[in-house]
């Protein structure tokens, strides 16, 4: 036995990996430097950041925030021995400018009332967004909520949210009342034509009676003062709200059996889907009130958030299509075979299954409707984007580009990014391991 | 025993239009029918109504007046005392122009950042991580006007370039100047050419098209052909062979030297930019409103095209890499021979509504000024003749033949490329 010399008795002592495969060098080995040309992307980029930053970061960092106009940004900037057309921001335009980007011309006195209403949406939307952390009879406040939302912004007097919330009120009641005495159909028939004559033809009367009886109102505020992200906003808000329900209706008439409702459908959605939004745009400014009775004429603000609720839910109907198509064709069957009619199949079976297969292209449709709320400044409404215009007219402000342009871009960013990861939650959360 | 009875029959009774679903859709279905008709009976008698109160009856007279405005960026000769319907067919052209432009650059940056994006290498992934949060975030109508700043306020003025020692000067030697008048390139000039074909008389439509291009393509065509020609014997003899001749020089040559040829017999040579005065006179100029809006909308696009490109690529499964590499492949190989041909077959239907939407994007051009068939014919014509809706009934009408037309013809390349299953 003695002769076998080499033979270990005990274990050798795990040795330390090399330095270069650990730590922050291993990681840099690997991610940054693993051959030749991934070093030479990695030397670029870096380059190309540094030249970025280097740039940049001297222009924002820029102690111009009082300034009241770009001569005197540029005087301060002079004292500070920085010379040069991009010797520094001139932050003193946001800084003056902001509320007017945030609220276009809205009366100042009464910002209380958008900041009330957006405060409350997120109260409404609590419920839906955060289902699991949220008590569910806020639900009730978030169905109440599309009376309070234009009243706030809009003012006036609150029977005129009042009467389109009896409406509903009046319908359900006809509804239930039809549908237990004689039959669920009629009801719906019934129940329909109360709220819509209701609407049409009693509601005005009825504002006006209750108007004069009992005075109850905020002061009113007129559409064309709506401006700034205040107009984005409630012009994506109500696009994104009407559109999904009608988006719903959309892909389940292009979806069903019945031929003439599916190429109204189908050829809604392919008209609206061809033309670009500015046309429709175009329609809203100037033809839709030839299409109306001879008269009528409504606000501008109006017949934007018609025409970009439709063209919202054009592409709603389509993205909601894709989920219906992805359920497997044993979902529809199974539902039939529990006995359960079109209506109710869809409610509690096929519907909460293929929205949540569309989410990601539901909320990318509502990211792009919100940013095509821009377009608006095409046809004279005062977005962002029409008030940043107008606000390098002045004589204070004329020649400020990048931060006027800089800020602008940054909300929407804000904006947009958070709907996106907030659709990225929602797909976690709605995860159930299978589709 | 059993005894065999018909089952009842039922008389049709009124009620059963609503109860029985064999006759409710047609219910359903007719009264749609009804309600869509009344509608539209209502909408066009309202329009009749109120274009008869303003006295604007609907005609297309208008068109054949004379557009007197100017329209500076254009592929074809138009004058202001040309006619509204040759006005409309340059901005037909024009946004033509711009969307094919743009929908080659996107492609080519999209496809670049979503195989990018995916890199091994952090800082790479990172920087266009960032490169597409940031333009699909923000909307393109600011991108299209943020340019436009850029291209103004940044680059110089064409008497930069004057003087003994200028400020700026022409790139490639000498022979494009990027100033913020717009970038001036080289033109293409036969000294001794052919000519040009005009079509349609002197109709709104008339439409020059050169003989040169015309005979170039032919070359070039003919010399494609021939150069796949050679491929294709090429692989035959390598089929019953084994060894594959060597043929790139043939192919190379029999594309390029007729094309030298026909290029020297007729002349050809570039008409470059010269400073005169206070501006360039001479090459062709591309206006900063179409250079902006081809770039925000190829950069914008881009980023959504990375991101289906990126979703492409990783829906290959890892066991095609994998089976890829066990032959022997590199991985630009990988990607090229083995990943990206079947990615293509994920990415072509979302790239296709992408073209779409960059067409239909490109109608943004109103914001800066450029010519398309949104500013000419839903534009300047529009508030000229007071015809709105005229025009804006034919401009959706022209947006929506063009989409069509894209998707028709993407559509048929989807299914010429689609895995052909059983």
């Amino acid at each position: 036995m003695s002769d076998i010399g080499y033979v270990r008795t005990e274990m050798l002592a795990e040795k330390e990996p090399p330095a270069s495969e650990v730590g922050v060098l291993g990681w840099m080995r690997h991610n940054l430097f693993s051959n030749w040309f991934n070093s030479i992307l990695t030397i670029l980029a870096l380059y190309f950041v540094f030249k970025i930053l280097a740039s940049l970061v001297p222009w924002i960092w820029s102690p111009t925030w009082n300034a009241t106009s770009l001569a005197e940004c540029r005087e301060i900037l002079h004292a500070l021995g920085r010379e040069g057309h991009y010797a520094g921001a001139c932050w003193g335009v946001i800084h003056e400018r902001w509320i007017q980007l945030i609220f276009g011309f809205y009366p100042s006195e009464l910002y209380w009332r958008p900041i009330l209403a957006f405060i409350l949406l997120g109260v409404a939307l609590a419920p839906v967004l955060f289902s699991d952390k949220v008590p569910s009879k806020v639900l009730i406040f978030s169905a109440l909520y599309p009376f309070i939302f234009p009243w706030l912004l809009w003012g006036g007097t609150i029977w005129g949210s009042l009467s389109a919330l009896l409406g509903f009120v009046l319908g359900w009641v006809v509804y239930t009342a039809v549908s237990k005495a004689m039959s669920n159909l009629l009801g719906i028939i019934l129940g329909v034509l109360a709220a819509v004559i209701w609407w049409l033809v009693i509601s005005g009367y009825f504002v006006g009676a209750m108007d004069s009886i009992a005075p109850i109102g905020i002061e009113a505020v007129e559409s064309r003062k709506f401006g700034g992200f205040l107009l984005s906003i409630v012009i994506g808000v109500v696009a994104i709200s009407c559109s999904l329900p009608l988006g719903i209706v959309l892909a389940l008439g292009r979806q069903s059996d019945l031929m003439i409702v599916k190429y109204l459908c189908v050829g809604f959605i392919e008209f609206i889907r061809g033309v670009p939004l500015i046309t429709l745009l175009f329609v809203a400014s100037t033809l839709l009130n030839l299409f109306l009775p001879p008269g009528t004429n409504f606000d501008i603000v109006l017949r934007v958030f018609i025409m970009v609720t439709l063209f919202a839910a054009a592409y709603m109907a389509e993205v909601i299509r894709g989920g219906l198509a992805a359920l497997p064709r044993g979902q529809y069957e199974g539902a039939d075979s529990l006995g359960l009619n079109y209506w109710q199949a869809q409610r509690l079976i096929i519907m909460p299954q293929a929205l949540k297969i569309s989410i990601p292209g539901i909320v990318s449709t509502f990211i792009g409707v919100f940013k095509d709320t821009t377009l608006v400044s095409v046809i004279g409404l005062f977005d962002p984007l029409n008030l940043s215009t107008a606000i390098r007219a002045t004589t204070e402000w004329n020649g400020i580009v990048w931060e006027l342009y800089g800020f602008i871009a940054l909300l929407f960013f804000v904006f947009c990014f958070s709907m996106s990861r907030y659709s990225m939650y929602l797909e976690r959360k709605l995860h159930t391991g299978h589709r | 025993m059993t005894t065999l009875t018909d089952p009842p029959k039922e008389q049709f009774r009124l009620s059963m239009l609503l109860y029985d679903t064999r006759y409710r859709s047609a219910t359903i279905q007719v009264i749609a029918l009804i309600g869509f008709m009344l509608l539209a009976a209502w909408i066009i008698s309202n329009t009749i109504n109120n274009l008869a109160d303003l006295g604007k009856p609907v005609e297309f007279g208008f068109f054949f007046e004379p557009a007197s405005y100017d329209i500076n960026q254009r592929l074809l000769e138009y004058t202001s005392r040309d006619t509204h319907l040759r006005a409309a067919f340059v901005g037909l052209l024009n946004t033509l122009l711009v969307a094919a432009l743009g929908c080659v650059t996107a492609t080519i940056l999209g496809v670049i950042i979503g195989v990018l994006r995916l890199s091994h290498n952090w800082i790479i992934a990172r920087l266009m991580t960032v490169y597409v949060e940031m333009f699909r975030n923000v909307p393109v109508l600011l991108w299209i006007v943020f340019i436009m700043a850029i291209l103004i306020e940044t680059l110089p003025a064409p008497r930069a370039f004057r003087g003994e020692n200028p400020e700026a000067s022409m790139m490639l030697a000498d022979s494009v100047a990027v100033t913020n008048r717009g970038v001036y390139i080289p033109e293409f000039l036969f000294s001794n050419g052919l000519g040009d074909i005009h079509l349609f008389g002197q109709s709104s439509m008339r439409f020059d098209v050169s003989l040169d291009l015309i005979a170039f393509l032919v070359v070039l065509g003919a010399g494609i052909w021939v150069s796949k020609w050679i491929k294709r014997r090429a692989d035959g003899i390598q089929e019953m062979t084994g060894d594959r001749p060597v043929t790139w020089w043939q192919r190379l040559a029999v594309i390029v030297v007729p094309v030298a040829i026909l290029l020297y017999a007729l002349g050809f040579h570039l008409g470059y930019p010269e400073l005169k005065g206070f501006n360039f006179s001479g090459g062709t100029h591309l206006r900063n409103s179409l250079i902006a809006l081809w770039l925000a909308l190829s950069l914008y696009t881009a980023a959504f095209i990375a991101e289906i490109v990126r979703a492409g690529i990783m829906a290959i499964s890892k066991g095609q890499t994998e089976a890829a590499s066990a032959l022997g492949l590199r991985s630009n190989k990988i990607m090229s021979l083995v990943v990206l041909p079947q990615a293509l077959r994920v990415i072509i239907p979302p790239l296709i509504s992408n073209y779409l939407n960059l067409t239909k994007n490109s109608s943004l051009a109103i914001a800066v000024g450029y010519m398309d068939i949104t500013g000419t014919l839903g534009g300047i014509t529009m508030n000229q003749t007071g015809r709105e809706l005229e025009c804006v009934l034919l401009l959706m009408l022209v947006y929506l033949t063009i989409s069509l037309s894209i998707s028709a013809v993407m559509n048929w390349y989807n299914e010429s490329v689609k895995l052909k299953e059983r």
